[in-house]
């Protein structure tokens, strides 16, 4: 391949791995659920076809894990196309991304590739894989009942014991079981108790037919809800006045703990602001990890302009990111200063609204003259409309030829119309941003991204990552 | 219905007084131009109109199988205060009419009521449509032998116009959903295909936030209705910024203040040219305290811009409310047309001779107006074989 070959290759990778960060295939600001699936279906064809070992490598990077399954899915509808030698390491990758994706993804992947007829060897092997993986069969059999019995069938696999066999396939044969979940299952149809001891979502089930009211449920499954179970049922369960429910914030997750703070009334969060930031401030130093306090000045400018409501289905997804970033590079730096696009003081009040002027608020971040600046916004910049690109254009040609500031743009929205996230200026490296968590990596990887970059550079970071990736005792993102 | 009477009327032209220009936003054919007020005015508020049987949408009983309900979109109400305090906005309802025997003259009637001693119901651009339609519509006001029995009689009779609601102008729904509205925003100046099409300007921006989504219910010339559905997606005026003399982040800073001045004054200029400079005709319809809601009319120019519309202004003409309505080329046409024949006492032969073309063309162009029931019968044969020959 020639070296142009060769940048765009480079540059249609980069531009896929932004898509697989950023969209979920659902309904954006600016963009519908339809035209998002339909630009990001585009893209993994063109890219499988075109490039399918890059694409397949791609598994080892921070996309989302809806994008990850589509890929294996890509992957293994088409399996004849690739090469014998190919097909060990895109094997492995595979194998590899599907235990660390949550497991009714798994179950639903599964699904898919039954419905659309995929039932080749490897398809087999792979499912057959993952299976005897999990950790727990009779959880998997009470809790994913229908994607387990789905993929045993297609796989044509037989059930590690007997009892589990029966379980899914013949309820009826046996009076009791012997695996304590699986009786608690069947007694939990006719004996309250029992219920409490199966996992939150198959409970849920058993409650409604008899009849428990929902604030009393929810007070005596607190035991048993998952992480992410317990923040997303917070304040229902308060309002049915389960109190028992109150989570530890700061063992959440990031941006998970942004979007739950979002989503409280700003009355309610002006009374429990220092909970709140106290709860984001350990996660950001828990994302931080040994980063922490290395990244000298930083000033952000963080997008809360109208558009980062989201839509309907991501609902103030980007501002949740902007605020988790703010966080967590108030944590990565020695000094920092966070500029609304909005003016406003107190970022646990945002809230999505006015226009975009990010060129005047780059302006007050450049004027401390910061070692980075960090620009997390979705790129529709409109007041005025592109004086950011000037700004950071002449910055960088009158101001800064040294390069003594360093300025990344993190965007979190993909722009299905293009192909890509929006931009900001040729001059300014652009990556997707799904979890603020993975801040720290884009920044280096948009960083690496700076200038032109040659295939041979990228595909020599890629099997970088991919090796980490693989190692047996990579560990999980 | 009454015609207008041209001495009622005083010529000005529309000024923007207190709104600042503020960088448009485009979405496809759609260009939006936001303006910003640094002072709110707080003592007349606009609001969607209020169901006053709460919450309901009560129909009347005509016969006992047969009842009627109407929905009208958005009829705003004015509230204000006399001392200049402040006056509060309420929420949005459907409104029912409750005199449905003779809806079509009550409803000319009551097109602005007042409904307390500080409100006023009225129907946005109704008010000035109406102006419009009622254009000269007595008829000729000296029986000259061309004109039709009918028309001396009836006058114009009913007129109508098409126009179209905002639902349907191509792309407009998705521009006003996109839309980022400014801190302080007031009003909007809406472009289709860069053609000025309508103008809204509020009192108070908590009231701008409530109806910006009315301006999808809002009627729209067919003008704006082609251009959305035939023209590409738009440019932005991007900033761009002349990287000599700058040294340092203030200049950086300055220049940048200056695009958006620049732009500002481009806009006012250029853009809302035809709309700003324009020579229009006002006529009061009611006053509300310090205010006075009037509508106003266009000179009816050819082959420029023609914008009417209603306005409510305080006691030095600075706008607190502003909804115009662009004409097609048609409609500016007809209304040149029945302007001209009123300024010479509806005479054929000296408005001919007025707009320089011979009397058959003129009354040619009247019916190619839609005016052809106006002129007698044998006048317009008589018209059509001197035009042939």
């Amino acid at each position: 391949m020639d070296g142009h070959g060769d940048l765009i290759a480079a540059d249609d990778v980069l531009l896929f791995v932004n898509a697989a960060i950023t969209s979920t295939g659902q309904r954006e600001f600016h963009s519908d659920a339809a035209e998002q699936s339909l630009s990001l279906d585009f893209l993994h064809e063109y890219l499988r076809v075109n490039y399918r070992e890059l694409y397949a490598a791609t598994l080892a990077l921070d996309i989302n894990d809806h994008n990850a399954a589509l890929i294996i899915r890509q992957l293994l509808v088409h399996a004849g196309e690739t090469a014998a030698a190919g097909r060990r390491a895109e094997g492995r990758l595979i194998a590899r991304r599907l235990q660390l994706l949550p497991p009714q993804r798994v179950y639903r992947l599964f699904g898919q590739l039954r419905r659309a007829r995929v039932n080749n060897r490897r398809t087999r092997a792979i499912m057959r894989d993952w299976l005897a993986a999990r950790p727990e069969p009779a959880f998997d059999a009470v809790k994913y009942r229908a994607g387990l019995t789905g993929a045993l069938r297609h796989a044509h696999l037989a059930t590690p014991e007997v009892e589990l066999g029966d379980f899914l396939f013949a309820p009826k044969r046996r009076g009791r079981y012997d695996a304590p979940l699986l009786d608690a299952w069947r007694r939990a149809h006719y004996e309250q108790p029992a219920l409490y001891e199966l996992p939150f979502t198959v409970a849920e089930g058993f409650a409604a037919k008899h009849g428990i009211p929902r604030g009393a449920f929810l007070a005596k499954i607190a035991p048993k809800l998952s992480r992410l179970e317990q923040l997303r049922l917070q304040e229902s369960a308060r309002a049915h006045g389960a109190q028992d429910l109150a989570a530890d914030l700061s063992r959440m997750p990031l941006t998970r703990l942004a979007s739950y703070v979002l989503a409280l009334p700003v009355e309610e969060r002006r009374g429990r602001l220092a909970e709140l930031g106290g709860a984001l401030r350990s996660a950001a130093d828990r994302a931080a990890g040994a980063r922490r306090g290395s990244w000298g000045t930083v000033a952000a400018v963080l997008d809360d302009s109208f558009s980062s409501y989201g839509s309907g289905t991501k609902r103030r997804r980007p501002l949740a990111v902007a605020l988790a970033g703010h966080y967590l590079l108030a944590a990565l730096a020695t000094r920092y200063r966070a500029h609304w696009t909005s003016g406003r003081g107190n970022a646990l009040l945002a809230h999505p609204l006015g226009a975009t002027p990010l060129g005047h608020r780059i302006l007050d971040a450049l004027e401390g003259a910061p070692d980075r600046l960090v620009i997390i916004s979705d790129g529709w910049d409109n007041a005025p409309p592109g004086l950011a690109a000037e700004v950071l254009r002449i910055h960088r040609t009158r101001l800064d030829p040294g390069h003594r500031t360093s300025i990344v743009h993190l965007n979190p929205v993909y722009d299905a119309a293009d192909f890509d996230v929006r931009r900001l200026a040729p001059t300014v490296p652009t990556a997707g941003l799904r979890d603020a968590e993975d801040l720290p990596a884009l920044v280096e990887l948009a960083q690496f991204a700076e200038g032109r970059t040659g295939l041979a550079e990228l595909r020599a970071h890629l099997d970088a990552r991919v090796e980490a990736f693989l190692a047996p005792e990579g560990e999980p993102r | 219905m009454t015609a207008l009477d041209q001495t009622a009327l005083d010529r000005t032209a529309l000024d923007l007084t207190g709104l600042t220009t503020r960088p448009a936003q485009t979405w496809g054919a759609v260009r939006l131009v936001p303006l910003v007020r640094e002072q709110p005015i707080t003592d007349l508020r606009l609001h969607q109109r209020v169901n006053p049987m709460g919450g309901e949408y009560p129909s009347v009983k005509l016969t006992p199988k047969l009842s009627y309900t109407s929905y009208i979109p958005h009829g705003f109400v004015a509230d204000w205060t006399g001392d200049g305090g402040a006056a509060a906005a309420y929420g949005t309802q459907l409104d029912v009419a409750d005199a449905p025997r003779a809806l079509p003259l009550r409803a000319q009637q009551r097109m602005a009521q007042r409904e307390g001693r500080t409100r006023l119901r009225f129907l946005p651009l109704h008010l000035a449509l109406e102006g419009y339609l009622a254009l000269h519509f007595n008829g000729p006001v000296i029986a000259w032998q061309e004109w039709s029995d009918r028309a001396v009689r009836h006058g114009l009779g009913a007129r109508a116009e098409q126009a179209y609601r905002g639902a349907e102008v191509r792309g407009l729904a998705d521009a006003l959903r996109v839309f980022e509205v400014h801190p302080g925003q007031c009003g909007v100046l809406l472009y289709l295909a860069d053609a000025l099409a309508a103008a809204f300007v509020v009192p108070h921006p908590a009231d701008y936030r409530a109806l910006h989504p009315s301006l999808l219910h809002d009627l729209y010339g067919e003008l704006v209705h082609h251009y959305a559905t035939l023209m590409q997606p738009l440019p932005e005026f991007r900033a761009a910024i002349p990287e000599r003399g700058i040294s340092t982040l203030a200049d950086l800073r300055r220049a940048a203040e200056q695009q958006e001045r620049d732009w500002a004054r481009f806009h006012d200029t250029t853009m809302a040219g035809g709309l700003l400079s324009g020579d229009h005709r006002f006529q009061e319809v009611r006053r509300l305290g310090r205010f006075t809601l009037s509508r106003f009319l266009p000179g009816f120019r050819l082959k420029q811009e023609n914008h009417l519309g209603e306005t409510i202004t305080d006691e030095h003409g600075r706008p607190a409310y502003l909804k115009t309505f662009r004409l097609s080329e048609n409609q500016t046409r007809r209304g040149h047309l029945l302007d001209r024949l009123a300024a010479h006492d509806w005479h054929l032969g000296r408005t001919a001779e007025a707009l320089g073309v011979t009397e058959p063309a003129l009354g040619l162009r009247l019916e190619a107006a839609g005016f052809g029931l106006l002129l007698r019968r044998d006048v317009l044969d008589g018209y059509r074989r001197r035009a042939a020959a």
